[in-house]
């Protein structure tokens, strides 16, 4: 019992690094239709940002991290969308998935060459340290990463719900052309969901750095994971996007402990193509009303 | 119009003879490199009816290469010769991509990407884990050339000649194919499927049709890759062999008969020269593909009248 309860807090952990990716992820679709199919390396290298500012600037952990924010800002946020995603928002679907595809080699090849290869250890808050919950001794790092998860998704949450900027981005999402007609600066608040997504994945890189290490390949997984959450809760909404996180971090961590480690990978992807076949608007998701 | 069409066919012409004559001047390593090339092709040819004709997104191309390749790689073991194996090969793959078609019928675009991306997952894993049948990650050692009445395949230049031969005739099928009126029908799934299905085109029965064969020539692809490289192991066919094949339909030029030709090119040949560039070829790579996205979204095929409509806004 006290394990299960170990293995639901971590993998809620876990599944918070998704949610802020995945959120992320749903995030563009909703505003520009751009499936970002490099999410994970954008996950992967803001952690990279912070290791270099720290080993060639000698910056202390906090102004390393402000400063691979800044850089992820501009990098993730505005270059990605300036130069990859505006120029072929036009020419259809796939060609922007191949551009993706392609971008998401570059960055890990970059990395891997301009970095290093091997998985490099990232600072991390005592990892060592237990603390009990209803018994159970969960690492304080769970704790850290599932509190700083929430608040960022909560944050966002207020954001969109509660200010203009944020109903404004909603209105977006939903129906650009009525937006523009209300006087919604269309083209602005697209730029500015991926800012928030250049944000929420410099978040999650600092969050899951510390347990897999820094290393050019994490995106991979991260990628993936982000994806099905995004999906098998709900492609049209934040909250399927962080309930699809969560729901998959905590199958990831039982299926890794109590089904065979072999086909562990499996169960979110038949889990994903049991949704998309009988609920394909996902778990939270409304069917899209959206007239393009 | 009529001096164009002969142009084209001279330089078509060009084209075949030189690849029938240069591979006798090659060595064992270009040889391999147009071998793959015709193998690549041969997959990407396939994709090409599934997403160029059809307008079905798949990422499961590589997945039915590694069928057909693990077919043959097992029924070889069994002393079989290499004629039954490419037949198994294609009805294994023409039933399991009908199947894999079916998600098709309910969602398109980006949801079909993610559940053919998840059957490349799930066939990974089958090859990766299920050691009795595949040998696992120790994959399956000296797969042998085939052997066809009385001709040995066994040498370089004598299968590379093998390769282009089976790229011939599945070149030929495709082109009558893509004429034929399941071509039209194809078209009239990618383009419109509400108004071909109100003129009376059975959508639901070529989108089935359209992913089967697009799968079966992956297998054919498959069926020669294994000899070719003689050893196969998980490792060739994880999702990077998908979307190394949806690359080449796509810098090729997605829907048009010369497209796939162009892209195994480009992602074949490309990586082997700019591997003068050392550790950064890669990275190179990724970011050629992400410019002709960008500059030339239509593919390579495609760049001609890119330009010339480009040349046309401004005069």
């Amino acid at each position: 019992m006290d394990n299960l309860l170990q293995l639901i807090v971590s993998g809620l952990a876990t599944g918070g690094i998704y949610a802020l990716a995945a959120i992320g992820f749903a995030l563009l679709w909703q505003t520009s239709q751009t499936v970002n199919f490099a999410q994970g390396e954008f996950v992967m290298i803001p952690a990279f940002f912070i290791l270099a500012a720290m080993k060639y600037l000698s910056l202390p952990f906090w102004a390393a991290a402000l400063l691979a924010l800044v850089i992820s800002l501009l990098v993730l946020g505005v270059a990605f969308k300036r130069a990859v995603v505006d120029p072929l928002l036009h020419s259809g679907f796939v060609p922007l998935v191949i551009a993706t595809l392609g971008l998401s080699l570059f960055m890990k090849e970059g990395v891997k060459i301009f970095y290093s290869a091997e998985p490099q250890p990232f600072p991390a808050f005592d990892a060592a340290a237990k603390v009990s919950v209803f018994g159970a001794a969960v690492s304080m790092q769970s704790v850290v990463v599932l509190g700083v998860a929430v608040a960022t998704v909560l944050a966002l949450q207020l954001f969109v719900a509660r200010t203009r900027t944020g109903r404004c981005m909603q209105a977006t999402a939903q129906n650009p052309m009525v937006a523009r007609l209300l006087g919604v600066q269309v083209d602005r608040m697209i730029q500015l969901t991926f800012l928030i997504n250049a944000g929420l994945v410099t978040i999650a890189s600092i969050l899951v750095t510390p347990i897999y290490y820094a290393s050019y390949n994490n995106g991979e997984t991260l990628g993936m994971a982000a994806f099905i959450a995004a999906i098998v809760g709900g492609f049209n909404q934040i909250r399927g996007a962080i309930f699809g996180g969560f729901l998959l971090g905590i199958i990831d961590n039982l299926s890794a402990a109590y089904i065979s480690a072999a086909y562990r990978s499996v169960l979110p992807l038949l889990l994903l193509v049991l949704v998309i076949l009988f609920r394909p608007q996902g778990i939270l998701g409304r069917v899209e009303e959206r007239v393009l | 119009m009529n001096a164009r069409l002969t142009r084209n066919n001279l330089v078509l012409l060009a084209i075949v003879a030189a690849l029938l004559i240069a591979p006798l001047g090659m060595r064992s390593y270009s040889l391999n490199v147009v071998s793959t090339w015709a193998v690549m092709s041969v997959a990407a040819i396939g994709l090409n009816v599934t997403l160029g004709f059809a307008g079905q997104v798949s990422m499961a191309q590589g997945a039915f290469v590694g069928i057909g390749a693990y077919t043959v790689g097992i029924l070889t073991a069994m002393e079989w010769p290499f004629l039954p194996c490419l037949a198994v090969a294609i009805l294994l793959c023409l039933a399991l991509g009908w199947i894999v078609g079916y998600p098709a019928l309910r969602v398109r675009s980006h949801y079909l990407v993610f559940v053919t991306l998840a059957f490349t997952t799930l066939a990974y894993l089958v090859f990766r884990n299920e050691e009795w049948l595949t040998g696992g990650t120790n994959g399956i050692p000296d797969i042998p050339r085939p052997e066809m009445f009385g001709i040995s395949f066994e040498s370089d230049l004598a299968y590379c000649y093998f390769c282009l031969l089976n790229l011939a005739w599945v070149s030929a099928a495709v082109m009558w194919l893509v004429n034929s009126p399941w071509g039209l029908a194809f078209l009239a799934l990618r383009e419109n499927p509400v108004k071909a299905q109100a003129l009376g085109v059975d959508t639901r029965r070529y989108t089935l049709v359209a992913f089967a064969l697009g799968s079966a020539l992956g297998g054919i692809a498959g069926t020669l890759y294994a000899p070719l490289v003689a050893y196969i192991d998980d490792n060739a066919f994880t999702l990077n062999l998908s979307l190394n094949l949806m690359l080449m339909v796509m810098v090729g030029g997605s829907g048009r008969l010369i497209g796939p030709y162009l892209g195994a090119l480009v992602v074949v040949v490309l990586p082997e020269l700019l591997r003068i560039a050392g550790d950064y070829y890669l990275m190179g790579y990724g970011a050629l593909i992400v410019l002709l996205m960008i500059f030339c979204p239509s593919g390579l095929a495609g760049l001609p009248e890119t330009l010339r409509a480009r040349r046309g806004a401004t005069p």
